[in-house]
């Protein structure tokens, strides 16, 4: 269910363009950012408030890697694999992650936790080999680095479950991603 | 030291807020130039700076805005895209420093008589996005963007909009495509953006580096600018350095300035990583021709570097040393351009796919001999024969790698393996090990 105070915006984004349609790729954002994914009911959000058909709409969201087409884990790692960590050894780096988390490259967890993925030149190539963590970046990523960050989630991940129905402990913000 | 230009101050705590870039004299050439000029004045300004495009053509800005077609509206769109492998200097600008880029973008729309500038950001770039956003929130709050800015009578409206990844639309027409909400696909030219562009209005289309300069040109002037860098490359620019140095990161610099100095001098690269011997360089990002070591000693300049047999392109200088297996890098960058291909077109679409697998099956020690001139024949009939350069791109490091480390590519069609590398047999074994770990499921990207 995508919530009327989500469509309202996708509407005023609709009205902040010169054109209509400039807001389908926000407006999916937001989608996405209430579902965790473009699901059914997305695309039918998106397309009424921005007056496009579902069809016009998916066939937008299928052309960016951005939007998901299944749900992704709670951690989304993404590793660049391009020249720069390459040439820094990146594909060791996703070796030990695939090893670590037990999936390879593209999967989730079956847990729902974690989604592994490679990703092209994240624009960090100065601190190379790099990942993203739902989108923050970690930079100059070593193979102990890989390992303790794994063990950080994992704790991260359970304390989760664990305080789920009390109320959120302060602990959760130390573990949280770490940005640059 | 060179006195810098846009990388001047951009570790300076609070830079990226209103109030920290005004202490450092922000917005003072956008009062300047409303107050005491004509939006022609700016034009020529820019146009006598001898400022070039930092987005990969190195197109002449002013001479670009000077092409624009004369009837109303008129847009500008920032490209801040950036994904060319080897590149990162617009994510550290925009996290840094996002108000220069907004300053340089009001004066690029008040010069080309603009009413709605777009600042397209790369939907992998978060931060940065953040940091846009929140810089175009406080100039509206401060009545620097929006209506009758600061009382001069000029109107101007400024979005922000993230994409969703696709390295293509950072090329100019696809990155109108994606904005006007559509798959981001490149259109056919001419019709030019100058001419036919965002919403079929006459559209400037420059990059976040090259807008970011303008504030630096408007508040010094054009005979400044155009003291840095050499007779014809104008100015300075940030070199991106990345691969096997020293101490990689991003160095402004002016042009003219030569790679070895870049690479080697303590103040910047320190030098190659572990004190290996240098084997080639990416002089502009993965796109353009690999240079040989012998050619370190070329200026960093539009005219040198073609001269040299490349192009400057987007400023990633990517070094590699002696223990890199070549065949693997190429690869790994065509890779790159199989995964991004939009696949509008065959050449490009099928093309890159034909090609990874010939390199795949040289790295694997199945490759023939015949196999190194088919992919020169492939290349042949992907460049100059698809719809957007993507497609020329691709072909770049494959010929010159090819054409400078020949005998690297015969070596993995005769012994099955690299000449060279210790780092890359290392990364070999360790993948192997991966795959029997996991034999049967296929590596699939989400
Ligand atoms: C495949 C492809 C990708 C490109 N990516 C970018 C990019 O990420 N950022 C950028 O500024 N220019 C990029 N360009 C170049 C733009 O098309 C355009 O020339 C540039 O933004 C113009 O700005 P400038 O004149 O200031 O350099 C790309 C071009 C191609 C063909
Ligand atoms: S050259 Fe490649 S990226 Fe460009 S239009 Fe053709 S398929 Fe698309
Ligand atoms: S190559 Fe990995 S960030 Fe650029």
């Amino acid at each position: 269910m995508i919530s009327e105070q989500a469509k309202q915006r996708m509407r005023e984004l609709a009205a902040h363009y010169p054109v209509a349609r400039s807001a389908v790729m926000p407006a999916l954002y937001i989608a996405q950012q209430e579902e965790g994914y473009i699901t059914e009911a997305a695309l039918e959000a998106v397309a009424e408030a921005i007056g496009m058909t579902v069809d016009d709409v998916e066939s937008v969201a299928t052309f960016y890697t951005m939007y998901y087409q299944q749900p992704p884990g709670k951690k989304v790692i993404k590793v660049c694999t391009s020249i720069s960590c390459y040439l820094r050894n990146c594909d060791a780096l996703v070796d030990r992650f695939e090893q670590r988390l037990g999936i390879e490259r593209g999967e989730t967890t079956a847990d729902g936790n974690y989604t592994l993925m490679t990703a092209e030149c994240l624009a960090s190539c100065g601190t190379a080999p790099v990942i993203q963590v739902n989108d923050e970046f970690v930079e100059n990523v070593t193979l102990e680095m890989a390992d303790e960050l794994v063990s950080e989630w994992e704790r991260e991940l359970s304390a989760d479950v664990g305080t789920q129905f009390i109320a959120p402990s302060s602990d959760q913000e130390i573990s949280a991603p770490r940005a640059q | 030291m060179p006195e810098l230009i846009i990388t001047k101050n951009i570790d300076a705590p609070g830079l990226d807020t209103l109030k920290g870039y005004r202490k450092r004299g922000g917005y003072k050439s956008l009062a300047k130039a409303l107050k005491e000029y004509q939006p022609d004045d700016i034009l020529e300004m820019v146009k006598k700076s001898g400022l070039r495009g930092r987005g990969g053509a190195g197109f002449p800005t002013g001479m670009k805005w000077g092409f624009l077609a004369k009837n109303q509206p008129r847009y500008l769109c920032c490209n801040c895209d950036e994904s060319e492998p080897g590149t990162f200097k617009d994510r550290m600008l925009m996290e840094k420093n996002p108000h220069q880029l907004i300053e340089g973008v009001i004066l690029t729309s008040y010069a080309c008589r603009v009413s709605v500038a777009f600042i397209y950001v790369r939907g992998e770039l978060a931060l940065a996005g953040r940091q846009i956003e929140r810089a175009i929130e406080e100039a509206y709050g401060a009545g620097l963007i929006g209506k009758n800015i600061l009382g001069s009578g000029y109107d101007l409206e400024v979005i922000m909009h993230r994409g969703a990844g696709a390295y293509i639309c950072g090329e100019e027409s696809a990155l109108m495509e994606s904005l006007e909400g559509r798959r981001g696909y490149p259109r056919l030219k001419p019709p030019f953006p100058a001419a036919v562009g965002l919403y079929g209005g006459p559209t400037v289309i420059n990059n976040c580096e090259t807008l970011s300069t303008i504030p630096a040109i408007v508040k010094n002037g054009a005979d400044w600018y155009a003291s840095f860098g050499t007779e014809k490359s104008k100015g300075t620019r940030v070199f991106c350095l990345s691969g096997h140095v020293k101490k990689p990161g991003n160095y402004e610099l002016p042009l003219g300035t030569p790679l070895r100095t870049l690479i080697y001098d303590e103040e910047y690269g320190g030098g190659i990583l572990d004190d290996k011997q240098l084997k080639a360089i990416i002089p502009g990002g993965s796109s353009t021709f690999m240079l040989g070591a012998d050619k370190v000693d070329t200026p960093l300049d539009f005219e040198a570097i073609a001269a040299a047999g490349s192009m400057l392109g987007s400023g990633g200088v990517v070094v590699i040393h002696e223990d890199t297996c070549i065949v693997g890098a190429a690869l790994r960058m065509t890779e790159f351009y199989r995964d991004e291909s939009c696949g509008k077109c065959t050449p490009c679409r099928e093309g890159t796919y034909w090609l990874t697998e010939i390199y795949e099956r040289l790295e694997h020690g199945r490759g023939k001999e015949s196999d190194i001139d088919l992919l020169m024949d492939i290349c042949d009939n992907i460049s100059g024969k698809s719809f957007c350069p993507l497609g020329d791109a691709a072909t770049s490091p494959i010929t010159s790698s090819i054409k400078l480390f020949r005998e690297e590519y015969e070596y993995h069609v005769r012994h099955g393996r690299c000449m060279v590398g210790d780092q890359h047999a290392q990364q070999e074994t360790l993948l192997a090990g991966a795959q029997s770990v996991h034999a049967g499921a296929p590596a699939k990207e989400m």
